[in-house]
Protein backbone atom coordinates (compact mmCIF):
# COMPACT_ATOMS: atom_id res chain seq x y z
CA UNK A 1 0.00 0.00 0.00
CA UNK A 2 1.30 3.55 -0.83
CA UNK A 3 -0.82 5.84 1.71
CA UNK A 4 -1.08 3.58 5.07
CA UNK A 5 1.87 1.06 6.81
CA UNK A 6 0.37 -1.05 9.18
CA UNK A 7 2.19 -1.91 12.47
CA UNK A 8 0.71 -5.42 13.68
CA UNK A 9 -1.30 -7.84 13.09
CA UNK A 10 -4.58 -6.73 14.33
CA UNK A 11 -5.26 -9.86 16.01
CA UNK A 12 -7.86 -8.63 18.77
CA UNK A 13 -10.70 -10.35 17.53
CA UNK A 14 -9.13 -14.38 17.18
CA UNK A 15 -7.51 -13.63 20.76
CA UNK A 16 -11.31 -13.29 22.18
CA UNK A 17 -12.13 -16.58 20.57
CA UNK A 18 -8.73 -18.53 21.90
CA UNK A 19 -7.78 -16.37 24.88
CA UNK A 20 -8.29 -15.69 28.69
CA UNK A 21 -6.10 -19.26 29.64
CA UNK A 22 -5.84 -16.48 33.02
CA UNK A 23 -2.45 -17.26 33.62
CA UNK A 24 -0.88 -14.18 32.80
CA UNK A 25 0.21 -11.37 35.48
CA UNK A 26 -2.34 -9.38 37.17
CA UNK A 27 -2.01 -5.44 36.37
CA UNK A 28 -1.25 -4.10 39.06
CA UNK A 29 1.79 -6.52 40.58
CA UNK A 30 4.68 -4.62 38.20
CA UNK A 31 4.89 -1.32 38.66
CA UNK A 32 1.69 0.71 38.38
CA UNK A 33 -0.51 0.43 41.88
CA UNK A 34 -2.38 3.30 41.14
CA UNK A 35 -3.44 3.60 37.50
CA UNK A 36 -4.27 0.60 35.64
CA UNK A 37 -2.60 -0.34 32.92
CA UNK A 38 -3.49 -3.41 31.08
CA UNK A 39 -1.87 -3.45 27.31
CA UNK A 40 1.53 -3.61 28.89
CA UNK A 41 0.99 -7.26 30.01
CA UNK A 42 2.48 -9.71 28.58
CA UNK A 43 0.80 -12.88 27.33
CA UNK A 44 1.87 -15.94 28.83
CA UNK A 45 1.38 -17.79 25.50
CA UNK A 46 3.34 -15.50 23.41
CA UNK A 47 6.63 -16.69 22.25
CA UNK B 1 -14.50 3.16 15.83
CA UNK B 2 -11.42 4.31 15.11
CA UNK B 3 -8.69 7.02 16.57
CA UNK B 4 -6.96 9.50 14.63
CA UNK B 5 -4.19 11.64 15.74
CA UNK B 6 -0.85 13.32 14.99
CA UNK B 7 2.42 12.57 17.23
CA UNK B 8 5.98 12.30 16.90
CA UNK B 9 5.31 13.73 13.42
CA UNK B 10 3.85 10.61 12.39
CA UNK B 11 -0.06 10.40 11.47
CA UNK B 12 -2.00 7.35 13.33
CA UNK B 13 -4.84 5.93 13.06
CA UNK B 14 -5.37 3.29 15.50
CA UNK B 15 -8.88 0.53 14.73
CA UNK B 16 -9.99 0.31 18.46
CA UNK B 17 -11.67 -3.00 17.85
CA UNK B 18 -9.32 -5.17 16.11
CA UNK B 19 -6.10 -3.35 17.13
CA UNK B 20 -4.88 -2.40 14.59
CA UNK B 21 -2.13 0.43 14.44
CA UNK B 22 -1.85 2.24 10.77
CA UNK B 23 0.72 5.20 10.08
CA UNK B 24 -0.74 6.68 6.96
CA UNK B 25 0.04 9.77 4.89
CA UNK B 26 -1.54 13.17 4.39
CA UNK B 27 -3.97 12.34 2.11
CA UNK B 28 -5.48 9.29 4.27
CA UNK B 29 -5.42 10.91 7.38
CA UNK B 30 -7.57 13.82 5.92
CA UNK B 31 -9.86 11.36 3.73
CA UNK B 32 -10.70 9.64 7.19
CA UNK B 33 -12.08 12.78 8.57
CA UNK B 34 -14.98 13.03 5.70
CA UNK B 35 -16.02 9.03 6.04
CA UNK B 36 -18.16 8.04 8.60
CA UNK B 37 -18.99 4.63 10.28
CA UNK B 38 -20.67 2.46 9.85
CA UNK B 39 -18.26 2.08 6.75
CA UNK B 40 -19.36 0.47 3.66
CA UNK B 41 -17.08 0.36 0.57
CA UNK B 42 -18.15 1.95 -2.77
CA UNK B 43 -17.10 1.33 -5.91
CA UNK B 44 -14.85 5.15 -6.33
CA UNK B 45 -14.69 7.61 -3.97
CA UNK B 46 -17.71 9.36 -3.20
CA UNK B 47 -18.32 12.93 -4.41
CA UNK B 48 -18.21 14.59 -1.00
CA UNK B 49 -15.24 13.38 -0.20
CA UNK B 50 -13.60 14.18 -3.07
CA UNK B 51 -15.23 17.63 -2.72
CA UNK B 52 -13.53 18.10 0.41
CA UNK B 53 -10.04 16.94 -0.73
CA UNK B 54 -10.05 18.25 -4.21
CA UNK B 55 -8.62 21.39 -3.30
CA UNK B 56 -5.34 19.87 -2.01
CA UNK B 57 -4.72 16.63 -3.10
CA UNK B 58 -4.69 15.06 -6.94
CA UNK B 59 -7.67 12.91 -8.00
CA UNK B 60 -4.92 10.48 -8.45
CA UNK B 61 -3.84 10.40 -4.76
CA UNK B 62 -7.61 10.58 -3.51
CA UNK B 63 -8.25 7.57 -5.61
CA UNK B 64 -5.67 5.70 -4.55
CA UNK B 65 -6.31 6.19 -1.00
CA UNK B 66 -10.05 5.66 -0.99
CA UNK B 67 -8.94 1.84 -2.31
CA UNK B 68 -6.97 1.38 0.20
CA UNK B 69 -9.07 2.11 2.77
CA UNK B 70 -11.92 -0.24 1.43
CA UNK B 71 -8.59 -2.76 1.28
CA UNK B 72 -8.24 -2.40 4.89
CA UNK B 73 -12.16 -2.37 6.06
CA UNK B 74 -12.44 -5.82 4.13
CA UNK B 75 -9.38 -7.36 5.89
CA UNK B 76 -10.71 -6.48 9.26
CA UNK B 77 -8.39 -3.80 9.88
CA UNK B 78 -10.59 -0.53 9.70
CA UNK B 79 -13.53 0.47 10.85
CA UNK B 80 -14.21 -3.10 12.56
CA UNK B 81 -17.22 -3.16 14.32
CA UNK B 82 -17.67 -4.03 17.76
CA UNK B 83 -17.74 -7.99 18.04
CA UNK B 84 -17.11 -8.05 22.44
CA UNK B 85 -20.01 -7.05 23.50
CA UNK B 86 -21.84 -10.12 23.13
CA UNK B 87 -19.27 -11.52 25.34
CA UNK B 88 -19.26 -8.98 28.08
CA UNK B 89 -22.46 -9.66 28.31
CA UNK B 90 -22.55 -13.49 28.80
CA UNK B 91 -19.65 -12.49 31.09
CA UNK B 92 -19.50 -15.32 33.59
CA UNK B 93 -15.50 -15.32 34.43
CA UNK B 94 -15.67 -17.86 37.56
CA UNK B 95 -12.08 -16.35 38.44
CA UNK B 96 -9.74 -18.27 40.55
CA UNK B 97 -7.40 -15.75 43.29
CA UNK B 98 -3.64 -15.81 41.27
CA UNK B 99 -2.30 -13.07 42.88
CA UNK B 100 -1.81 -11.35 46.90
CA UNK B 101 -0.64 -8.49 47.84
CA UNK B 102 0.45 -9.29 51.49
CA UNK B 103 0.49 -6.00 53.66
CA UNK B 104 3.63 -7.79 55.54
CA UNK B 105 4.10 -3.95 57.27
CA UNK B 106 1.45 -1.41 57.78
CA UNK B 107 4.01 1.01 59.14
CA UNK B 108 7.13 2.86 57.56
CA UNK B 109 10.23 4.85 58.45
CA UNK B 110 9.21 7.56 55.70
CA UNK B 111 6.44 9.96 56.30
CA UNK B 112 5.85 10.94 52.50
CA UNK B 113 3.56 13.64 52.04
CA UNK B 114 0.92 11.74 49.60
CA UNK B 115 0.49 8.25 51.17
CA UNK B 116 -2.73 6.72 50.20
CA UNK B 117 -1.72 4.26 52.90
CA UNK B 118 -1.55 7.15 55.46
CA UNK B 119 2.17 6.85 55.96
CA UNK B 120 2.06 3.36 56.43
CA UNK B 121 -1.41 2.49 58.47
CA UNK B 122 -4.24 2.61 56.49
CA UNK B 123 -6.19 4.47 58.99
CA UNK B 124 -5.54 1.17 61.62
CA UNK B 125 -3.21 1.44 63.57
CA UNK B 126 0.76 0.17 63.01
CA UNK B 127 1.37 -3.45 62.56
CA UNK B 128 3.70 -5.92 61.07
CA UNK B 129 1.87 -9.78 59.61
CA UNK B 130 3.05 -12.15 61.51
CA UNK B 131 5.04 -15.41 59.67
CA UNK B 132 1.84 -17.45 61.07
CA UNK B 133 -0.40 -15.22 59.04
CA UNK B 134 1.59 -15.04 55.83
CA UNK B 135 1.25 -18.74 55.43
CA UNK B 136 -1.74 -19.11 56.01
CA UNK B 137 -1.77 -16.58 53.07
CA UNK B 138 -0.09 -19.04 51.15
CA UNK B 139 -2.57 -21.82 51.89
CA UNK B 140 -5.53 -19.77 50.93
CA UNK B 141 -3.94 -18.91 47.66
CA UNK B 142 -3.33 -21.99 46.85
CA UNK B 143 -6.41 -23.30 48.16
CA UNK B 144 -8.04 -20.49 46.03
CA UNK B 145 -6.15 -20.96 42.73
CA UNK B 146 -8.10 -23.28 41.31
CA UNK B 147 -5.66 -24.58 38.15
CA UNK B 148 -3.99 -21.86 38.03
CA UNK B 149 0.14 -22.39 37.93
CA UNK B 150 1.46 -19.58 38.14
CA UNK B 151 0.57 -17.34 41.18
CA UNK B 152 2.19 -14.13 42.22
CA UNK B 153 2.84 -12.33 46.05
CA UNK B 154 3.87 -8.80 46.31
CA UNK B 155 4.81 -7.73 48.95
CA UNK B 156 3.79 -4.31 49.81
CA UNK B 157 3.46 -1.87 52.67
CA UNK B 158 3.96 0.64 54.54
CA UNK B 159 7.57 -0.62 54.26
CA UNK B 160 7.97 -4.28 53.99
CA UNK B 161 11.95 -4.70 54.54
CA UNK B 162 10.65 -3.49 58.15
CA UNK B 163 9.33 -6.45 58.50
CA UNK B 164 11.72 -8.82 56.13
CA UNK B 165 12.46 -12.08 58.28
CA UNK B 166 8.69 -12.44 57.68
CA UNK B 167 8.63 -11.36 53.89
CA UNK B 168 11.96 -14.59 53.65
CA UNK B 169 9.84 -16.86 55.89
CA UNK B 170 6.93 -16.54 53.80
CA UNK B 171 8.66 -17.00 50.86
CA UNK B 172 10.32 -20.13 51.84
CA UNK B 173 6.77 -21.56 52.70
CA UNK B 174 5.65 -20.45 49.79
CA UNK B 175 8.37 -22.13 47.48
CA UNK B 176 7.86 -25.74 49.68
CA UNK B 177 4.05 -25.08 48.86
CA UNK B 178 4.45 -25.02 45.55
CA UNK B 179 6.21 -27.36 44.91
CA UNK B 180 3.77 -30.23 46.82
CA UNK B 181 1.15 -28.51 44.87
CA UNK B 182 2.19 -27.74 41.47
CA UNK B 183 2.32 -23.69 41.71
CA UNK B 184 4.97 -21.48 40.32
CA UNK B 185 4.90 -18.46 42.74
CA UNK B 186 6.42 -15.49 41.67
CA UNK B 187 7.47 -12.56 44.18
CA UNK B 188 7.60 -9.03 43.94
CA UNK B 189 8.35 -6.68 46.34
CA UNK B 190 7.76 -2.38 46.64
CA UNK B 191 10.48 -0.68 48.97
CA UNK B 192 11.58 2.54 49.62
CA UNK B 193 14.97 2.06 49.69
CA UNK B 194 16.30 2.96 53.24
CA UNK B 195 16.58 -0.80 55.02
CA UNK B 196 18.31 -2.05 51.71
CA UNK B 197 21.65 -3.66 52.39
CA UNK B 198 23.61 -6.06 50.87
CA UNK B 199 21.62 -9.34 52.75
CA UNK B 200 18.84 -7.88 51.01
CA UNK B 201 19.59 -7.07 47.85
CA UNK B 202 21.14 -10.68 47.89
CA UNK B 203 17.96 -12.03 48.88
CA UNK B 204 15.66 -10.30 46.35
CA UNK B 205 17.95 -11.02 43.76
CA UNK B 206 17.23 -14.80 44.16
CA UNK B 207 14.08 -14.77 45.00
CA UNK B 208 12.45 -11.66 43.77
CA UNK B 209 10.76 -11.12 39.77
CA UNK B 210 10.40 -7.98 39.94
CA UNK B 211 11.28 -5.59 42.46
CA UNK B 212 9.62 -1.60 42.67
CA UNK B 213 11.85 1.12 44.24
CA UNK B 214 10.22 4.28 44.91
CA UNK B 215 12.35 7.26 43.64
CA UNK B 216 9.93 10.25 42.57
CA UNK B 217 12.96 12.29 40.48
CA UNK B 218 15.73 15.08 41.10
CA UNK B 219 16.81 15.25 44.93
CA UNK B 220 14.28 18.36 44.72
CA UNK B 221 11.48 16.43 43.80
CA UNK B 222 11.99 13.53 45.88
CA UNK B 223 12.96 15.12 49.05
CA UNK B 224 9.70 17.43 49.43
CA UNK B 225 7.48 14.84 49.33
CA UNK B 226 9.66 11.66 50.40
CA UNK B 227 11.09 12.31 53.82
CA UNK B 228 11.45 10.90 57.13
CA UNK B 229 9.64 10.84 60.34
CA UNK B 230 12.73 13.66 61.30
CA UNK B 231 11.88 15.39 57.76
CA UNK B 232 14.98 14.72 56.19
CA UNK B 233 15.10 13.90 52.79
CA UNK B 234 15.32 10.08 51.72
CA UNK B 235 17.02 11.01 48.07
CA UNK B 236 20.71 10.86 49.34
CA UNK B 237 20.27 7.74 51.13
CA UNK B 238 18.09 5.78 48.44
CA UNK B 239 19.99 5.99 45.50
CA UNK B 240 23.24 4.82 45.51
CA UNK B 241 21.85 1.64 46.90
CA UNK B 242 19.09 1.63 43.81
CA UNK B 243 22.02 1.87 41.39
CA UNK B 244 23.05 -1.04 42.75
CA UNK B 245 20.32 -3.29 43.00
CA UNK B 246 19.31 -2.03 39.48
CA UNK B 247 22.78 -3.11 38.40
CA UNK B 248 23.06 -6.04 40.14
CA UNK B 249 19.61 -7.39 38.37
CA UNK B 250 21.31 -6.46 35.00
CA UNK B 251 19.27 -3.45 34.63
CA UNK B 252 15.95 -5.30 34.27
CA UNK B 253 13.06 -6.77 36.47
CA UNK B 254 12.66 -4.05 38.28
CA UNK B 255 11.28 -0.34 38.09
CA UNK B 256 12.13 2.88 39.62
CA UNK B 257 8.96 4.30 40.58
CA UNK B 258 7.64 7.52 41.27
CA UNK B 259 5.00 9.46 41.61
CA UNK B 260 4.16 12.81 40.66
CA UNK B 261 2.00 16.10 42.21
CA UNK B 262 0.57 19.22 41.30
CA UNK B 263 4.23 19.83 43.02
CA UNK B 264 5.69 18.48 39.88
CA UNK B 265 3.25 18.88 37.29
CA UNK B 266 6.27 19.64 35.36
CA UNK B 267 7.34 15.82 35.51
CA UNK B 268 9.16 15.26 32.19
CA UNK B 269 12.24 16.18 34.18
CA UNK B 270 12.19 14.04 36.97
CA UNK B 271 11.51 10.84 34.80
CA UNK B 272 14.85 12.02 32.67
CA UNK B 273 16.71 12.65 35.59
CA UNK B 274 16.09 8.97 36.71
CA UNK B 275 17.51 7.46 33.02
CA UNK B 276 20.82 10.46 33.93
CA UNK B 277 21.10 8.40 36.90
CA UNK B 278 21.39 5.06 34.72
CA UNK B 279 17.96 3.49 35.35
CA UNK B 280 16.45 1.41 32.51
CA UNK B 281 13.10 0.78 33.94
CA UNK B 282 11.20 3.66 34.98
CA UNK B 283 7.97 4.34 36.28
CA UNK B 284 6.16 7.87 37.09
CA UNK B 285 2.65 8.20 37.74
CA UNK B 286 0.16 10.80 38.51
CA UNK B 287 -0.34 10.75 42.36
CA UNK B 288 -4.72 10.25 43.03
CA UNK B 289 -5.73 12.53 45.82
CA UNK B 290 -8.90 13.91 46.70
CA UNK B 291 -8.85 18.17 45.19
CA UNK B 292 -8.70 19.16 48.98
CA UNK B 293 -5.17 18.06 49.26
CA UNK B 294 -2.42 21.11 47.73
CA UNK B 295 -0.24 18.63 46.42
CA UNK B 296 -3.41 17.07 44.17
CA UNK B 297 -3.69 17.08 40.42
CA UNK B 298 -7.01 18.90 39.32
CA UNK B 299 -7.99 19.24 36.15
CA UNK B 300 -6.33 22.57 35.86
CA UNK B 301 -3.14 20.42 35.42
CA UNK B 302 -4.24 18.51 32.92
CA UNK B 303 -3.15 20.72 30.13
CA UNK B 304 0.60 21.29 31.74
CA UNK B 305 0.58 16.54 32.57
CA UNK B 306 -0.42 16.50 28.36
CA UNK B 307 1.75 18.15 27.48
CA UNK B 308 4.51 16.72 29.62
CA UNK B 309 4.00 13.58 28.17
CA UNK B 310 4.43 14.69 24.85
CA UNK B 311 7.78 16.22 25.52
CA UNK B 312 8.63 12.98 27.51
CA UNK B 313 8.03 11.44 24.40
CA UNK B 314 10.32 13.47 22.06
CA UNK B 315 13.09 13.18 24.23
CA UNK B 316 12.35 9.09 24.25
CA UNK B 317 12.65 8.28 21.04
CA UNK B 318 15.61 10.75 21.08
CA UNK B 319 17.44 9.12 23.43
CA UNK B 320 16.01 5.37 21.78
CA UNK B 321 17.60 6.73 18.40
CA UNK B 322 21.00 7.86 19.86
CA UNK B 323 21.33 4.39 21.36
CA UNK B 324 20.82 5.24 25.18
CA UNK B 325 17.42 4.40 25.57
CA UNK B 326 15.34 3.46 28.72
CA UNK B 327 11.69 1.96 29.39
CA UNK B 328 9.20 4.34 31.01
CA UNK B 329 6.26 1.66 32.21
CA UNK B 330 3.73 4.08 30.90
CA UNK B 331 4.91 4.30 27.04
CA UNK B 332 5.17 0.55 26.68
CA UNK B 333 2.88 -1.32 24.69
CA UNK B 334 2.89 -4.21 23.07
CA UNK B 335 1.04 -4.07 19.70
CA UNK B 336 1.66 -7.61 18.23
CA UNK B 337 1.21 -9.93 21.60
CA UNK B 338 -0.22 -7.89 24.31
CA UNK B 339 -2.95 -9.29 26.13
CA UNK B 340 -5.47 -11.26 24.81
CA UNK B 341 -9.47 -9.48 24.55
CA UNK B 342 -10.26 -10.95 27.50
CA UNK B 343 -7.65 -9.75 29.59
CA UNK B 344 -8.48 -6.19 28.04
CA UNK B 345 -12.26 -6.47 28.53
CA UNK B 346 -11.70 -7.82 32.60
CA UNK B 347 -9.11 -5.22 33.55
CA UNK B 348 -6.42 -5.51 36.68
CA UNK B 349 -8.28 -8.47 38.72
CA UNK B 350 -8.72 -6.48 41.73
CA UNK B 351 -11.58 -8.00 43.94
CA UNK B 352 -11.31 -11.55 42.06
CA UNK B 353 -8.11 -12.43 40.76
CA UNK B 354 -5.98 -10.07 42.76
CA UNK B 355 -6.81 -9.64 46.48
CA UNK B 356 -4.91 -7.36 49.42
CA UNK B 357 -4.03 -9.11 52.61
CA UNK B 358 -4.01 -6.44 56.19
CA UNK B 359 -1.09 -7.62 58.33
CA UNK B 360 -3.88 -9.42 60.66
CA UNK B 361 -5.45 -11.53 57.72
CA UNK B 362 -8.02 -9.64 56.57
CA UNK B 363 -9.02 -9.93 52.87
CA UNK B 364 -9.67 -6.29 50.47
CA UNK B 365 -10.24 -6.44 47.10
CA UNK B 366 -6.79 -4.79 46.56
CA UNK B 367 -3.91 -2.85 48.13
CA UNK B 368 -6.43 0.51 47.21
CA UNK B 369 -9.10 -0.43 49.26
CA UNK B 370 -7.21 -1.87 52.64
CA UNK B 371 -8.89 -0.36 55.98
CA UNK B 372 -12.32 0.54 53.73
CA UNK B 373 -14.52 -1.73 56.26
CA UNK B 374 -17.09 -1.82 53.12
CA UNK B 375 -14.84 -4.09 51.43
CA UNK B 376 -13.68 -6.14 54.09
CA UNK B 377 -14.01 -9.33 51.94
CA UNK B 378 -12.94 -12.52 54.48
CA UNK B 379 -9.74 -13.54 56.14
CA UNK B 380 -6.84 -15.52 55.60
CA UNK B 381 -7.58 -17.20 59.16
CA UNK B 382 -10.28 -18.51 58.19
CA UNK B 383 -10.82 -18.78 54.68
CA UNK B 384 -13.75 -16.93 54.67
CA UNK B 385 -14.24 -15.03 51.10
CA UNK B 386 -17.13 -12.82 50.40
CA UNK B 387 -18.49 -14.30 47.66
CA UNK B 388 -20.68 -11.02 46.63
CA UNK B 389 -18.05 -8.62 46.39
CA UNK B 390 -16.38 -10.83 44.58
CA UNK B 391 -18.83 -10.97 41.82
CA UNK B 392 -19.17 -7.32 41.90
CA UNK B 393 -15.73 -7.06 40.73
CA UNK B 394 -15.87 -10.03 38.46
CA UNK B 395 -18.66 -8.68 36.60
CA UNK B 396 -17.02 -5.38 36.33
CA UNK B 397 -15.61 -4.65 32.72
CA UNK B 398 -15.53 -1.94 29.96
CA UNK B 399 -18.74 -2.97 28.89
CA UNK B 400 -20.31 -2.18 32.19
CA UNK B 401 -19.06 1.05 32.51
CA UNK B 402 -21.04 3.57 29.96
CA UNK B 403 -18.09 6.01 30.15
CA UNK B 404 -15.76 3.98 28.10
CA UNK B 405 -18.47 2.88 25.45
CA UNK B 406 -16.43 5.68 23.13
CA UNK B 407 -13.53 5.46 24.72
CA UNK B 408 -10.70 4.45 21.97
CA UNK B 409 -8.39 3.72 25.01
CA UNK B 410 -10.86 1.25 26.55
CA UNK B 411 -9.24 -1.84 25.68
CA UNK B 412 -5.60 -0.98 26.93
CA UNK B 413 -6.91 0.48 30.26
CA UNK B 414 -9.75 -1.82 30.54
CA UNK B 415 -11.49 1.14 32.14
CA UNK B 416 -9.03 2.08 34.67
CA UNK B 417 -8.57 1.33 38.56
CA UNK B 418 -11.63 0.21 40.51
CA UNK B 419 -10.21 2.25 43.50
CA UNK B 420 -10.00 5.12 42.02
CA UNK B 421 -13.31 5.20 40.27
CA UNK B 422 -14.77 3.92 43.74
CA UNK B 423 -13.06 7.00 45.75
CA UNK B 424 -14.00 9.48 43.54
CA UNK B 425 -17.26 8.72 42.18
CA UNK B 426 -18.76 6.23 44.72
CA UNK B 427 -18.83 3.42 41.95
CA UNK B 428 -16.24 0.92 40.41
CA UNK B 429 -18.08 1.22 37.36
CA UNK B 430 -17.67 5.17 37.05
CA UNK B 431 -14.02 5.85 35.99
CA UNK B 432 -11.90 8.39 37.39
CA UNK B 433 -12.19 11.35 34.90
CA UNK B 434 -8.54 12.98 35.87
CA UNK B 435 -7.12 9.56 35.23
CA UNK B 436 -8.97 8.61 31.87
CA UNK B 437 -7.33 12.01 30.66
CA UNK B 438 -3.55 11.05 31.98
CA UNK B 439 -4.34 7.54 30.44
CA UNK B 440 -5.58 8.72 26.68
CA UNK B 441 -2.62 10.60 26.75
CA UNK B 442 -0.33 8.31 27.49
CA UNK B 443 -1.84 5.37 25.08
CA UNK B 444 -0.95 8.12 21.88
CA UNK B 445 2.42 8.64 22.95
CA UNK B 446 2.96 5.12 23.80
CA UNK B 447 1.46 3.95 20.18
CA UNK B 448 3.34 6.91 18.72
CA UNK B 449 6.64 5.45 20.39
CA UNK B 450 6.09 1.97 19.10
CA UNK B 451 5.07 3.58 15.89
CA UNK B 452 8.54 5.29 15.36
CA UNK B 453 11.06 2.34 16.80
CA UNK B 454 8.83 0.42 14.08
CA UNK B 455 9.61 2.82 11.72
CA UNK B 456 13.05 3.37 12.53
Amino acid sequence: MKHVQTLNSANLKNSAKHGGCGECQTSCQSACKTSCTVANQKCEQAN
Amino acid sequence: MIHKYKQLGLNIVMDVYSGAVHVVDDVMFDMLDHINEPFTAEDACPENVKAALGDKYSDEEISESYAEICALAKNGQLFTEDCYADIAKNWNKQSVVKALCLHVAHDCNLRCKYCFADTGEFHGGRSLMSAEVGKKAIDFVIANSGNRHNIEIDYFGGEPLMNFDVVKEITEYAKEEGKKHNKNFRFTITTNGILLDDDVMAYINENMSNVVLSLDGTKETNDRVRYRVDGSGSYDAIVPKFKKLAESRNQDNYYVRGTFTAYNADFAKDVIHLADLGFKQTSVEPVVAPETEDYALKKEHVETVCAEYDKLAEDYVKRYDEGRGFNFFHFMVDLDQGPCAIKRLSGCGAGHEYLAVAPNGDIYPCHQFVGNSEFLMGSVNDGTLDKDIMTRFERSNVYTKPKCADCFSKFYCSGGCSANAYNFNGDINKPYELGCEFQKKRLECAIAVEAHKKLG
